[in-house]
C-alpha cells in the first residue's frame, strides 16, 4: 500500500524526521486523507535488529554524527561530542525512549506568570494552557496505549523490584505520589503484545510492546496509501519562493545524491539539535539569518532538564534491570514551591541500567576501587534519573560551527549548554532527597552521578504568542513562514518536569488537525 | 568477587544466580592453557593460577613485558580481587593486533609504558609491574593518569572489561533476556527482603 510520490509533486506535506512528532504528525494527517511524504535522515530498522546489548545498540542507532559540548556544562568534559543521546532512524527517539509519559502540569505552560521574571533567565508563558492540551494528551494516552492511565483503559505495569525499593524508601520518607504511567502494553493492545519485563527498553522493545513511531504510526501512515517513507534521507535546506513561502526541502539520500522534494507544507521534526540546525542552514539572501528567524530565538533557549542520576547499593539484591526499564516515579517534588531554593519542580525517576552502562556513566574518567567496589554490588543497585525543570536561557543554543563541516559539507552544531543557578539547587535538593529515600530502606552508599549525555532536548524553536519571543505559534506554525511549522520537542517554551514525549505526541495530534483544517480550508 | 548472596538478608524468595563462571572446555583451554578436561565450572579464584608471564606472551608484538605491564595496570584501573588476570587479558590483549596495524598507537603504548617504569625504577628501583603492593603502584598511577596513556588504556577498559559478557555472572548481571521469554517468569518480582510497610 506504501505509496510513491513525485518529487515535483507540491501538492505533499513533507516532513522532516519520523520520531514522536513526525511519525505521529504522520499518522494523524494521513488519517485525514493528507498526502504526505517522510525523510528521516537515518535508517529503516526493524525489531530484528535490535539487540538486548546496550553498547550494540548505543552504536547501532544512537545519532553520532559529530556534535560539540560547549559552554559551562558537565558535558564539556564528560561528553565533549555527544552532548545528546537521541537516535538516527525511522521511529527516531521513540526506539531508545524509557516508556514513561507524563503530562506537564499547569504551572509548568504559565512560567513566567507563575516564577515571574527570573534573572538570568529567559522564560515564558505558552501560549496555549494545559485545558487546551488536556484532551490531546487524554488521545495520546489512548494511542500510545499508556498503562495505568483512563484513557487507554490498561492496567498499570505491574510492580518489579526495582519499583519495589525505590517505593517502600519513597513512602518511608513521606512521599505519597508515586507514579508509573508507561507507554508499554500491560496486555495486548493495537496489534503489539503485552509487556514480557524484558527489560532492555531503550535499546529498542525487541518485542515491540512499548509504544514506538517505528511500528505504530509510521506502518499505520503507510497503510492508508497517502504515505511515503524515504529512510537515509538527510534534509540540507528548506527552499522557499519570493514571497518567502517554503516551496520545498533539499535532502541527500544514502548515497549522497541530492534530490528537491516540492511541498504544500513543510514540518520540521528533526529533534531540538536538527530542526534549528536545519532552519538555520537554509539562510538565504531573503532570510540571512536562517529561516523563521525574525526573532533570533532559533536555536535559543535550549533545554534538556535539569538531570542528575544516582546509583544505590541496597542491603539486598535488586536486578533492577528485570523488568520494564522504569521503576517507581516520585512526583511529590513536581509542584512549584520556591521555599526548597528553586523555582520549577522536578520527578525522581527510577531508571534501570545494566552493568556496562553503570561502569559506563557512574563515575565518566573514574577508576580505582572507588569505582570497582561499586560495581561489584551492581546487584545490589537501585538507579535514579532526577528530572527537572530547566529554565530557558538565551544563551543555552544549537549554533553553527564556523568551520567544521560533516559529510554533507554543512556545519556542524555546538551545543551550548550553562547551568542556571537555579539548575543547581534544584540537582542538589533531588540528590539529596534520593540519598534520604534510599537510606531509608538501609541503602549503605549511594553514589551521585554526573548528567547522562541529553536524551531531552526541547526549546530551540519555542512556541509564544508574539513573534518577537519565539520561533512558532500555539500550532507550532512559524510566525514568518506560513507554510513551515515545528513538529517537535524544540517548540516547547519551557521543559517541565516531566519526560516530552508524551507531550510531543499531543501537540503533533493537535497540529494535525490545525493543518488538515487549513489545508481544507485552503488557508494553506 | 564476594558471595555477597551469603552477607545479605536471607532471600528465600529471589532468583538469585550464583556469581561464578561457566567456562566451556574450549574457552578455559584457550585462556589458561590448562588442561581442563571435564571441567564445566570453576569459581573465578582457581583461574588464576596461571601466571601472568604466560599470559603476556601472547603479546607478539608489543613484547611480553609490555603485556605483563598492561595487565598490572588494567587490574590497578579496575581492581576486582576474585576476577582472574584471563579476564583482564581479554580486555588488553587486541591490543597487540592493533599496534602492529597502528604506529601511533603502538608509539602511545610503549612510550606510556617506558615512562611508567622509568618513574618506578626511580622510585621503587623495579619496573611497574614488579613493584610488589597496589599502594605503591598506586602512587605511580596517580603520576600519570592525566596522560593520554593512561586515558587510552583506562577508557577502553570500561567497555573492554565492563562489557565482555563473560565477566557479568560474577557481578550477577544475567544479560539478554528476550530469548528466555524476558522475567515475566523469572523474578521481575521476587524481592522479598524489605521490611513489611
Amino acid at each position: 500500500m506504501s505509496k510513491t510520490f513525485s518529487k515535483d509533486d507540491n501538492s505533499v506535506v513533507v516532513i522532516v524526521g519520523s520520531g514522536a512528532g513526525g511519525g505521529t504528525l504522520a499518522d494523524e494527517l494521513t488519517r485525514e486523507g493528507v498526502d504526505v511524504v517522510i525523510l528521516e535522515a537515518g535508517k529503516h530498522h526493524t525489531q530484528e535488529d535490535f539487540e538486548n546489548d546496550e553498547w550494540a545498540m548505543f552504536a547501532k542507532i544512537s545519532w553520532l554524527d559529530k556534535r560539540i559540548s560547549a559552554g559551562g556544562w558537565h558535558h564539556t568534559e564528560t561528553y565533549p561530542n555527544l552532548p545528546a543521546w537521541i537516535v538516527k532512524g525511522v521511529g527516531g527517539s521513540t526506539m531508545h525512549w524509557s516508556g514513561l509519559a507524563l503530562r506537564f502540569m499547569a504551572h509548568e505552560f504559565k512560567t513566567l506568570s507563575t516564577y515571574g521574571k527570573v534573572p538570568g533567565a529567559n522564560v515564558l508563558d505558552w501560549p496555549i494552557s494545559y485545558e487546551e492540551l488536556a484532551p490531546y494528551y487524554e488521545i495520546a494516552e489512548r494511542k500510545m496505549g499508556v498503562a495505568g492511565t483512563k484513557a487507554s483503559g490498561l492496567p498499570p505495569m505491574p510492580p518489579n523490584n526495582h519499583y519495589k525499593v525505590i517505593e517502600a524508601g519513597a513512602r518511608k520518607i513521606g512521599y505519597k505520589d508515586i507514579v508509573r504511567p508507561v507507554a508499554s502494553n500491560t496486555r495486548p493492545n493495537d496489534g503489539r503484545p503485552a509487556c514480557q519485563q524484558i527489560g532492555y527498553c531503550m535499546q529498542g522493545c525487541k518485542i515491540g510492546a512499548k509504544w514506538s513511531t517505528l511500528y505504530s504510526e509510521i506502518p499505520r501512515a503507510m497503510k492508508t496509501g497517502h504515505a511515503e517513507l524515504r529512510p537515509q534521507s538527510m534534509v540540507l535546506r528548506i527552499e522557499h519562493d519570493s514571497s518567502g513561502k517554503a516551496t520545498g526541502v533539499l535532502y541527500a539520500d544514502k548515497d549522497g545524491n541530492q534530490h528537491l522534494q516540492k511541498a504544500r507544507v513543510v514540518c520540521v521534526a528533526g529533534n531540538s539539535i536538527e530542526s534549528p540546525r536545519l532552519l538555520l542552514n537554509s539562510a538565504s539572501s531573503k532570510y540571512p539569518n536562517g529561516l523563521a528567524n525574525s526573532s533570533g530565538q532559533v536555536g535559543r533557549n535550549y533545554m534538556n532538564h535539569t538531570t542528575a542520576a544516582a546509583l544505590t547499593i541496597n542491603p539486598g539484591p535488586v536486578y533492577m534491570y528485570r523488568g520494564f526499564d522504569i521503576a517507581a516515579v516520585v512526583s511529590d517534588e513536581v509542584p512549584n514551591n520556591p521555599d526548597r531554593g528553586f523555582m520549577g519542580g522536578y520527578h525522581l525517576e527510577g531508571l534501570a541500567l545494566h552493568l556496562p552502562f553503570a561502569a559506563a556513566f557512574m563515575k565518566p574518567g573514574g577508576w580505582g576501587r572507588e569505582v570497582s567496589s561499586a560495581l561489584e554490588k551492581f546487584d545490589h543497585m537501585s538507579c535514579v534519573w532526577v528530572c527537572g525543570e530547566d529554565l530557558a536561557q538565551e544563551e543555552n543554543s544549537i549554533t553553527l560551527h564556523a568551520t567544521e563541516k560533516d559529510q554533507h559539507g554543512l556545519p556542524i552544531p555546538i551545543v551550548t549548554k550553562t547551568d542556571h543557578t537555579n539548575d543547581a539547587a534544584m540537582r542538589r535538593h533531588g540528590l539529596g532527597q534520593w540519598r534520604k529515600l534510599s537510606e531509608a530502606v538501609g541503602a549503605t552508599r549511594v553514589i551521585d552521578m554526573p548528567p547522562y549525555p541529553a536524551s531531552h532536548n526541547m526549546g530551540t524553536n519555542r512556541m509564544s504568542e508574539k513573534a518577537r519571543d519565539g520561533v512558532v505559534n500555539k500550532w507550532g506554525q512559524t510566525h514568518d513562514i506560513k507554510n513551515l511549522f515545528v513538529s517537535d520537542g524544540s517548540q516547547f517554551t519551557s521543559s517541565g518536569a516531566a519526560n516530552p514525549t508524551l507531550t510531543i505526541v499531543a501537540l503533533a495530534i493537535r497540529q494535525a488537525e490545525y493543518i488538515a483544517g487549513a489545508m481544507r480550508r485552503r488557508e494553506l | 568477587m564476594n558471595d555477597d548472596q551469603h552477607q545479605s538478608p536471607p532471600a528465600q524468595g529471589m532468583r538469585v544466580p550464583e556469581k561464578r563462571i561457566a567456562v566451556s572446555r574450549r574457552a578455559f583451554l584457550k585462556g589458561s592453557g590448562l588442561a581442563a578436561a571435564g571441567v564445566t565450572a570453576l569459581s573465578a579464584g582457581s583461574l588464576m593460577l596461571p601466571a601472568r608471564e604466560a599470559l603476556a606472551a601472547s603479546f607478539t608484538h608489543l613484547g611480553p613485558d609490555v603485556g605483563k605491564t598492561l595487565l598490572v595496570m588494567a587490574r590497578d584501573i579496575f581492581p576486582h580481587d576474585k576476577i582472574s588476570d584471563r579476564f583482564y587479558m581479554l580486555a588488553i590483549e587486541p591490543y597487540d593486533a592493533a599496534a602492529a596495524k597502528d604506529p601511533a598507537l603502538a608509539k602511545l603504548i610503549a612510550d606510556g609504558v617506558a615512562q611508567l617504569n622509568a618513574l618506578a625504577t626511580a622510585q621503587f628501583g623495579k619496573p611497574y609491574a614488579e613493584v610488589p603492593t597496589e599502594t605503591e603502584r598506586l602512587t605511580l598511577l596517580y603520576t600519570i593518569e592525566h596522560g593520554a596513556f593512561f586515558q587510552k588504556i583506562k577508557g577502553d577498559m570500561v567497555t573492554g572489561f565492563y562489557n565482555n559478557k563473560a565477566v557479568w555472572p560474577l557481578f550477577g548481571e544475567e544479560g539478554s533476556s528476550w530469548e528466555k521469554g524476558g522475567y515475566v517468569n523469572r523474578g521481575f518480582d521476587d524481592l522479598d527482603w524489605l521490611p513489611k510497610a
